[in-house]
């Protein structure tokens, strides 16, 4: 079953700590399982001594040594490459591509490698490897520092995809991901490393600390792959998203005062697909969120498996919104990005057909 | 897992893990060693048409012209007359001067991002002046030397910086990221290495076609540990391809010191050896010493040769960009520690050594150069800074995905403009 727990609940008492932002809960993950498996291993480039350029892994290499948490050479490929080999040793790698749009030189080692290493050697070899890294756009980045690829990884067979939304997810997601025995691809919104965001870009930037999904243990816990969080409870409109766009759309929604059932995947595989039957079974209407390009995006499968599985409930049709199919512009990314006026319109059509 | 160290021999001591380390980290003293400085003038200057097994030691030396007294010594000195030196300088200060004054607006939050090549003047510069116009240059973000040394106007620079109405490349591309294919500048990518083998490709298409154009390429020392850098090595050494690898030990890649991309062991000239391409190991911070090895090799390819490599041994003298501060993983004045100096520094002594070039016309060259930046940045914010309603119009996010518009694009186009007159009614 998919957990309800929205995201705008005051937290449940009001000693309220400090809170952790997004890239100090993935810190807390990794450090919580740098200590709980000796197999765990960090590596990437700039992750080691200077705890990465977002800063996910400071600290670590000091903590748990060189060994444990160390730089690479710039070679995505050889990354994800010796990534697997460690996995085949039986070590736990968690390797970080410094972005997503980075992924690309090391996809053959995913795609041909960690993704089918336990079908061909039937069992023999398996990739438990996690590979982080901050994806979307949001942060004037261009075109190589903004890509959503997701769909690419969904559309293998053998990798688990998995995007948190918020500091308390990321930790036992990213947890949950490392003690997986499957490759897991685990993208990380970047532009809600430090706070969540409505979508209105020219608004001042909430920090996390006012957010109560900042409340993050800082012991062991982790969040099953494959469960939802719906994070607003509505009978008018199911709204399925992940990442930043969970944010996005709640905050549409809630400014619309539109009842919607606002649904955050958590992971894209495996999916909650109980979580979005029962809704759109509840709600009779879909309109699905995400910042990647459009055509072929997961979008299209959210879409398809929709239809396929709820078509005599549906009172409209399903609605997809999305980022254009260009590649990410520079100058134009608030035109590019799918905010607020995109998924207004879209829900106000929803609602009217 | 109980199978992989159940099989210990006994007899044996323990593997290690070796994870490189830089001599110096923030809080230590500068420590630069490890490097070996051979004097100006000693390494020989082998024949053009040389064997590259013939002259492996020249990706172990260092090939030096300029003297500490700013004498030009040895075989390597180039002969170039006084005003194409002053010419190399002008442009090497201009460079400087954009690249201080870019790094500012950034930081006045007139564009999201810039990157300066900073103690890296001489690499870009004399290397394509002793190109020849129309060979085709595949560089990394740090060349931007390239565009100055070919005269491409500043003020197109900066639109293309501040991502205006007035950028050549329509806003699409973060900034820095220039292109221009009248200056022979191939659009650079944010991914690293993939200019490498683009250029060997550029290369032989012209060795194909009987042309007698050669191409030329950079990377950072960084990236020769992504995998294209090494399938362009295999692929101009299979085809002759008529290109110049080069390769800008800057010491850094953001903060991973050159060991983590092999430089421990070896130095990153002798990347070529393995392939059997010819390799020149170059002072960086010596102008007619890059001059000198980029005609070298130039000649070379452009008689049929061969491909040569060059690495540029430098220092990033700054910031890897604007979002980085080295002072979390660098000694902090390794900078002034550097033992080769600055590069318009040793240009210019050897300049006023020779008769040819003053402190005065010098200081006099910096203002103008200065003042020359502050009005193309004028000018430039005319049309617009980023983020500040000037930009290119919406269709263009639309344009030249293909080079005609399907309709999906059409109507995420049409969608994009109802957007923005929902955001900015008429
Ligand atoms: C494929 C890819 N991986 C990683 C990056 C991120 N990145 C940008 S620059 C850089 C360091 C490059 O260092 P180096 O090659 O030495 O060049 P330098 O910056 O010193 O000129 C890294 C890791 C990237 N742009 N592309
Ligand atoms: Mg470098």
């Amino acid at each position: 079953m998919a957990e309800v727990k929205p995201l705008d609940a005051k937290p449940a008492e009001a000693k309220a700590p400090k809170g952790m932002n997004m890239i100090e809960a993935i810190n807390s993950a990794l450090d919580t399982m740098l200590d709980r498996d000796p197999d765990v291993v960090i590596l990437g480039e700039d992750v080691g001594y200077f705890g990465g350029v977002f800063r996910a892994t400071a600290g670590l290499q000091e903590k748990h040594g060189k060994t444990r948490v160390f730089d690479s050479p710039i070679s995505e490929n050889g990354i994800i490459g010796v990534a697997v080999g460690m996995g085949a040793y039986g070590l736990r790698p968690v390797p970080e591509i410094q972005f997503a749009d980075y992924i690309y030189p090391g996809l053959d080692q995913i795609v041909s490698e960690a993704a089918r290493i336990r079908y061909r050697s039937v069992g023999q070899f398996i990739a438990p490897m996690t590979i982080r890294s901050p994806y979307g756009g949001g942060i004037f980045g261009g075109q190589t520092h903004s890509q959503s690829p997701e769909s690419l990884f969904t559309h293998m067979s053998g990798v688990k995809t998995v995007i948190p939304s918020t500091p308390y997810d990321a930790k036992g997601l990213l947890i949950a991901a490392i003690e997986c025995d499957d490759p897991v691809v685990f993208f990380e919104p970047k532009r809600i490393y430090n706070g969540p965001f409505d979508g209105h870009y020219d608004r001042p930037v909430q920090p996390w600390a006012k957010h109560p999904a900042s409340d993050v243990p800082k012991d062991y816990y982790r969040i099953e792959l494959g469960k939802a969080n719906i994070v607003r409870v509505g009978e008018a409109v199911t709204v399925l998203a992940y990442g930043t766009m969970v944010h996005v759309a709640l905050a549409v929604v809630e400014e619309l005062g539109i009842d919607a059932e606002v649904i955050d995947l958590r992971s894209l595989v495996p999916l909650d697909i109980e979580a979005i039957e029962t809704s759109v079974r509840k709600t009779g209407r879909c309109m699905i969120v995400h910042e990647a390009t459009r055509t072929s995006g997961f979008g299209a499968e959210l879409s398809a498996l929709v239809q396929e599985r709820c078509f005599y409930h549906l009172e409209a049709p399903v609605i997809r919104v999305t980022g254009f199919d260009t590649p990410y512009p520079h100058s134009l990314e608030w035109a590019y990005f799918p905010g607020p006026i995109r998924i207004k319109t879209a829900l106000e059509k929803i609602l009217k057909d | 897992m109980a199978d992989r160290q159940s099989t210990p021999k006994s007899n044996l001591a323990p593997l290690s893990l070796h994870v490189p380390e830089p001599p110096s980290r923030p809080g230590d003293a500068p420590d630069f060693s490890h490097v070996e400085i051979l004097k100006a003038g000693v390494t020989p200057r082998p024949a053009e048409d040389s064997d590259p097994a013939a002259m492996r030691d020249h990706a172990y030396g260092l090939v030096r012209v300029l003297d500490d007294d700013g004498a030009a010594v040895g075989p390597w000195a180039p002969k170039l007359d006084a005003e194409t030196k002053r010419r190399m300088l002008k442009y090497m200060l201009r460079v400087r001067a954009f690249d201080d004054r870019m790094y500012r607006a950034q930081r006045q939050g007139k564009t999201s991002f810039y990157m300066k090549c900073t103690g890296e003047e001489a690499v870009a510069i004399p290397a394509t002046m002793a190109l020849d116009r129309d060979d085709m240059c595949f560089p990394s973000y740090r060349q931007q030397g390239i565009l100055i040394a070919r005269d491409y106007p500043l003020i197109d620079m900066i639109n293309q910086i501040y991502s205006n109405s007035a950028d050549p490349l329509k806003g699409r591309q973060l900034p820095i990221m220039y292109s221009s294919r009248e200056h022979g500048f191939f659009s650079i990518s944010g991914n690293l290495t993939t200019q490498y083998p683009q250029a060997v490709g550029y290369a032989m298409a012209s060795a194909a076609k009987g042309d007698t154009r050669i191409a030329a390429t950079w990377c950072g020392e960084g990236s020769t540990a992504e995998g294209d850098f090494h399938a362009a090595l295999t692929f101009a050494a299979v085809y002759n391809a008529p290109i110049i690898f080069n390769i800008v030990n800057n010491q850094w890649a953001i903060s991973s010191f050159s060991g983590f991309a092999g430089g421990e062991r070896t130095t990153f000239a002798a990347r070529g050896l393995g392939y059997g391409i010819a390799a020149l190991r170059v002072d960086g911070n010596d102008a007619l010493a890059v001059y000198a090895a980029t005609r070298w090799a130039a000649d070379r390819a452009r008689t049929n040769k061969g491909p040569t490599l060059i690495e540029h041994f430098t220092y990033r003298s700054e910031g890897h960009s604007t979002s980085d501060d080295p002072s979390g993983y660098r000694a902090a004045d390794e900078k002034t520690a550097w033992p080769l100096g600055d590069p318009i520094e040793r240009l210019k002594a050897h300049l006023v050594a020779s008769g040819e070039w003053d402190d005065d016309r010098h200081e006099a060259l910096r203002t103008e150069l200065s003042d020359e930046v502050k009005a193309a940045g004028k000018e430039a914010e005319k049309n617009g800074v980023l983020g500040h309603g000037l930009h290119q119009p919406f269709e263009t996010m639309f344009e030249d995905v293909y080079a005609d518009m399907p309709w999906h694009l059409r109507e995420q186009m049409e969608q994009a403009l109802a957007e923005k007159d929902a955001k900015w009614p008429k």
